[in-house]
């Protein structure tokens, strides 16, 4: 009799996990990064209503919890080695690296795959094989960004960035990538996050008398340094990535953030059909317009699906193994917005653009194709 | 050109600096009067700033009413509700009881401004549409110049109110020594309120200053305490002179440290070092000196107590 009742629960607990597949979701809900944070949460949780409204992965509905990492890294890792306790068949986050940096160990001791819309390059390049990007990295992004650059007719450049995990790694991949392109770094200035004023940068920028500003600070930052750049008269071009040519930014920047150029991994101003449908979408649910991060949040659901299915389970070693050198493309799961190679480390090649800001508008200048250099395309 | 920059980093150090000074007059204020060291007084000044913006959206009106709208809702919650049901039932226990909770208070507005009106950054509308003004070479927006007579409006308003009104000098009394102000006839309870009251309208007024330049934000109040916290003690807890000039102090050093340290030529040599990573340390070392060797600030009158 007490075998038989084993039995029904251990039954009854199998038919329940089958319902449904847990993801924990660390994202900086609150704290300085808060503005990425949700947007993150939020293209994840679209995601995982259109994936349940859809008939779920492999028959099981997805449930998402969200951990609020505070924007502060011990806090990001003692949420996820909690989260981790309720055996999720994924961590989907977080976003800012200086959290990702120490916190992605504890899904690689549970063997968990976790996809991250950090960029720091030093993330996959520490032999950890359940981390993934969701967007290139800054050895994937910044080389297309100067490259850019140097087309442009740039010769000689002052850095502006903040000083933390992103800051830093920005500051160390375009200083490399400036050298290697014989652009003269003349000046890198080192600023903090919720800094007030930036007239000391802009005034040293101009003293220096560089051909351009590359500017690798935060969102909010962003928009106070183009805000200083445009009081002080600067006319030298500015030129940046993903977060100085982000919505919020714009927003906040106003006239300011006009003829600002750079590259971007993921726009909602894309100009492909699926990535406008997400922004529809995402708009119609939450009111706003999503930036890059509520992007990867939603791509990295598509993807975690596309795995388990072609794994034909929920076992995550086998997920995270299949992973590697793996190519998705629309046709697989449309989910995924775009096509996208994961390489050996978790590192992401996919198409991205060019972006120039006029009229207070993210315009799209160009499409820089998929490099086709992973070992998804051998 | 070096002096050219040197005079416009003073201005926009000034222009921030009013800005720190105007919260830092409270916390010395509220300290001078009830012994209260407020650590939400940044949280204050952040969700000043929604209450401006959602007033504006609701009624549909300009900044300036929804100001004064918002000053006189701020009055109430930040100066009445926290003193009767926050401040008068622990002072009595002491201050680290009343810092400990200022924290949680802080962290609770904080998050419910966070729910309320989300996590992302909103912009604010300036006094004035910034327009480039050029002085032989200096460049000066017209929103940091609102910004400075504005704060030095108010600030000298507070000093002529507090040296020459009747309750202004009965608010003095108060502050320094409470015992002999009721011996004197003053309404000690009275004064205090006022204080808080005063200290309302400073934060409403350093959200209206402050918010267009810094954004409005649930996290922001954090920075603002943590300024505010700092030039008190620079400048001196227990004189309002002293709060003034340490929000000056931290605004314009802090520049100077930023654009200075840029660039440090090495004398006697060709190498220049970029210390710009270090700037922020500056005013911190300031603020460590100053404990070290001035604890009651560097325009702080000296408190001695015998036993």
């Amino acid at each position: 009799m007490k075998r038989l009742l084993i039995s029904i629960v251990l039954l009854f607990s199998l038919s329940q996990a089958q319902d449904s597949v847990l993801f924990i979701v660390p994202a900086e809900i609150s704290g300085g990064g808060a503005t990425v944070g949700n947007n993150w949460a939020d293209g994840v949780k679209l995601a995982a209503e259109h994936i349940n409204a859809a008939g779920g992965i492999l028959g099981a509905q997805v449930v998402t919890e969200v951990l609020d990492t505070q924007t502060d890294p011990p806090t990001s890792k003692a949420v996820i080695a909690k989260g981790l306790e309720k055996n999720p068949f994924a961590v989907i986050g977080p976003v800012y690296s200086g959290s990702t940096i120490v916190n992605m160990v504890e899904a690689e001791r549970a063997k968990t795959p976790q996809w991250v819309g950090s960029e720091a390059a030093s993330i996959t390049q520490q032999g950890n094989q359940f981390i993934f990007r969701t967007s290139s990295g800054q050895n994937g992004s910044i080389p297309k960004v100067t490259k850019f650059m140097k087309d442009e007719g740039i010769n000689s450049v002052v850095i502006i960035y903040v000083n933390n995990e992103f800051g830093q790694g920005g500051r160390a991949a375009a200083v490399e990538n400036f050298g290697n392109l014989g652009i003269d770094v003349k000046l890198e200035l080192s600023t903090e996050q919720q800094q007030a004023d930036f007239t000391p940068e802009v005034l040293q920028a101009i003293m220096v008398g560089a051909d351009a500003i590359f500017a690798y600070v935060n969102e909010e930052e962003s928009a106070r340094l183009l805000i200083a750049l445009q009081q002080q008269g600067v006319t030298i071009p500015v030129f940046g990535e993903a977060v100085l040519l982000s919505q919020v930014v714009l927003d906040l920047a106003g006239d300011a953030a006009n003829g600002v150029a750079g590259h971007v991994n993921l726009t909602a101003e894309a100009p492909v059909p699926a990535v406008q449908e997400f922004r529809a979408a995402f708009e119609a649910k939450y009111g706003y317009t999503p930036d890059h991060n509520a992007m990867k949040g939603y791509i990295a659901m598509f993807v975690a699906k596309e795995m388990a299915e072609r794994v034909g389970s929920f076992d995550k070693l086998a997920v995270a193994e299949q992973l590697h050198c793996s190519l998705i493309t629309t046709e697989d799961e449309p989910g995924v917005l775009m096509d996208i190679a994961y390489d050996e480390n978790g590192d992401i090649d996919r198409d991205t653009f060019l972006i120039s800001i006029q009229d207070g508008k993210q315009v799209v200048t160009g499409v820089l194709p998929r490099l086709k250099n992973t070992c998804a395309d051998q | 050109m070096q002096l050219q920059f040197f005079v416009q980093l003073l201005v926009s150090g000034i222009a921030t600096g009013a800005i720190y000074a105007l919260m830092a007059v409270g916390f010395a204020l509220l300290w001078q009067t009830s012994g209260t060291i407020n650590f939400a007084q940044g949280e204050f000044i952040m969700v000043s700033s929604f209450i401006i913006l959602w007033l504006m959206g609701l009624l549909h009106i300009g900044l300036v009413p929804a100001f004064f709208l918002a000053m006189f809702i701020s009055m109430f919650i930040f100066g009445f509700l926290f003193k009767r049901i926050l401040v008068d039932p622990l002072l009595k226990y002491g201050d680290v009881p009343l810092i400990i909770a200022t924290i949680g208070l802080g962290m609770i507005i904080r998050e419910l401004t966070r729910i309320f009106w989300g996590a992302n950054a909103l912009p604010f509308p300036s006094l004035v549409k910034n327009k480039i003004l050029i002085f032989g070479g200096l460049r000066v927006g017209t929103a940091d110049l609102v910004t400075i007579a504005v704060a030095i409006v108010i600030i000298a308003a507070l000093q002529l109110f507090l040296n020459k009104t009747f309750v202004g000098r009965s608010m003095e009394a108060t502050a320094q020594n409470q015992d002999v102000a009721r011996i004197l006839g003053i309404n000690v309870d009275r004064m205090i309120l006022y204080t808080f009251l005063i200290n309302a309208f400073l934060v409403t007024s350093a959200a209206l200053l402050v918010t267009p330049k810094l954004l409005a934000k649930f996290s922001s109040g954090e920075t603002f305490g943590l300024i505010a916290f700092m030039a008190a003690i620079i400048g001196g807890f227990n004189q309002v002179r002293g709060a003034l000039i340490g929000g000056f102090l931290i605004g314009i050093i802090d520049n100077l440290a930023k654009f200075y340290l840029a660039r440090v030529h090495l004398p006697f040599t060709d190498i220049t070092l970029n210390l710009s990573p270090y700037a922020l340390a500056i005013p911190l070392l300031l603020l460590i000196g100053v404990i070290l060797f001035k604890p009651e600030g560097i325009f702080g009158r000296k408190e001695e107590r015998s036993i």
